[in-house]
């Protein structure tokens, strides 16, 4: 196994942590604001690091011109999925923050 | 090589089906979007590694750009559309900033 495989292993193993993180902050959390936190920075970091993995994997198999166009193109999907992700979660949550959605306090919990 | 991004594929696949269990049971309409969202950009590293396991990266990699562009204007059209609300339930009254329904 080279090197360069086992820093692509790397990088998806964190990618894929950071996917699991935000799928149990999807489920956990009380609220629609609280999800909206944990969904939009670790979807963003888990779905950049699994593409650089991939795009580092593709390299192995030597500097063609056609590797290297598709690990350039893999890197545009990871650089635009970094503007776009916070985007959309910016938009989404100003949305809902205009349809009035209530956020969630611990007091009112405690007063019910 | 292949059976790692295997794995990798059926680990990413389990999460969707666990953010699933949002998008169905979600108390607002806005949670059923970002678990939505959620699931497209799983999808997109999941078409990325279809790619890999079939050696036809070339070919899926503009789907999978695609997905990841529709995903975008799909959100923000969705987004977009509940600017002009005042509450998320359709027909009811206007309601004043943080009072108001579930």
């Amino acid at each position: 196994m080279s090197i360069l495989e086992i820093i692509s292993i790397l990088f998806i193993l964190g990618g894929v942590f950071f996917f699991f993180t935000a799928t149990v902050g999807l489920i956990r959390m009380p609220d629609y604001y609280c999800r909206m936190q944990a969904t939009g920075k670790g979807d963003t970091l888990g779905a950049f690091l699994c593409l650089m993995g991939l795009a580092i994997y593709n390299l192995d198999g030597g500097l063609s011109f056609g590797t290297v166009l598709v690990s350039t193109k893999i890197m545009f999907i990871a650089i635009f999925i970094f503007i776009a992700n916070p985007t959309a979660t910016h938009a989404i949550t100003k949305a809902g923050f205009d349809c009035s959605v209530k956020p969630w306090t611990k007091k009112k919990e405690v007063q019910q | 090589m292949i059976s790692f991004f295997l794995w990798i594929g059926m680990s990413l696949g389990l999460l969707v089906l666990v953010c699933l269990y949002r998008a169905i049971q979600g108390p607002t309409i806005m949670d059923r979007i970002v678990s939505v969202s959620v699931i497209g950009t799983k999808t997109t590293v999941i078409l990325l590694l279809i790619g890999f396991i079939y050696d036809r990266a070339d070919m899926f990699i503009d789907i999978s750009m695609g997905y990841a562009i529709l995903n975008f204007i799909g959100t923000l059209a969705i987004s977009k559309f509940f600017f002009s609300r005042k509450s998320i339930i359709p027909g009811s009254k206007h309601l004043k900033q943080g009072e108001a329904s579930k």
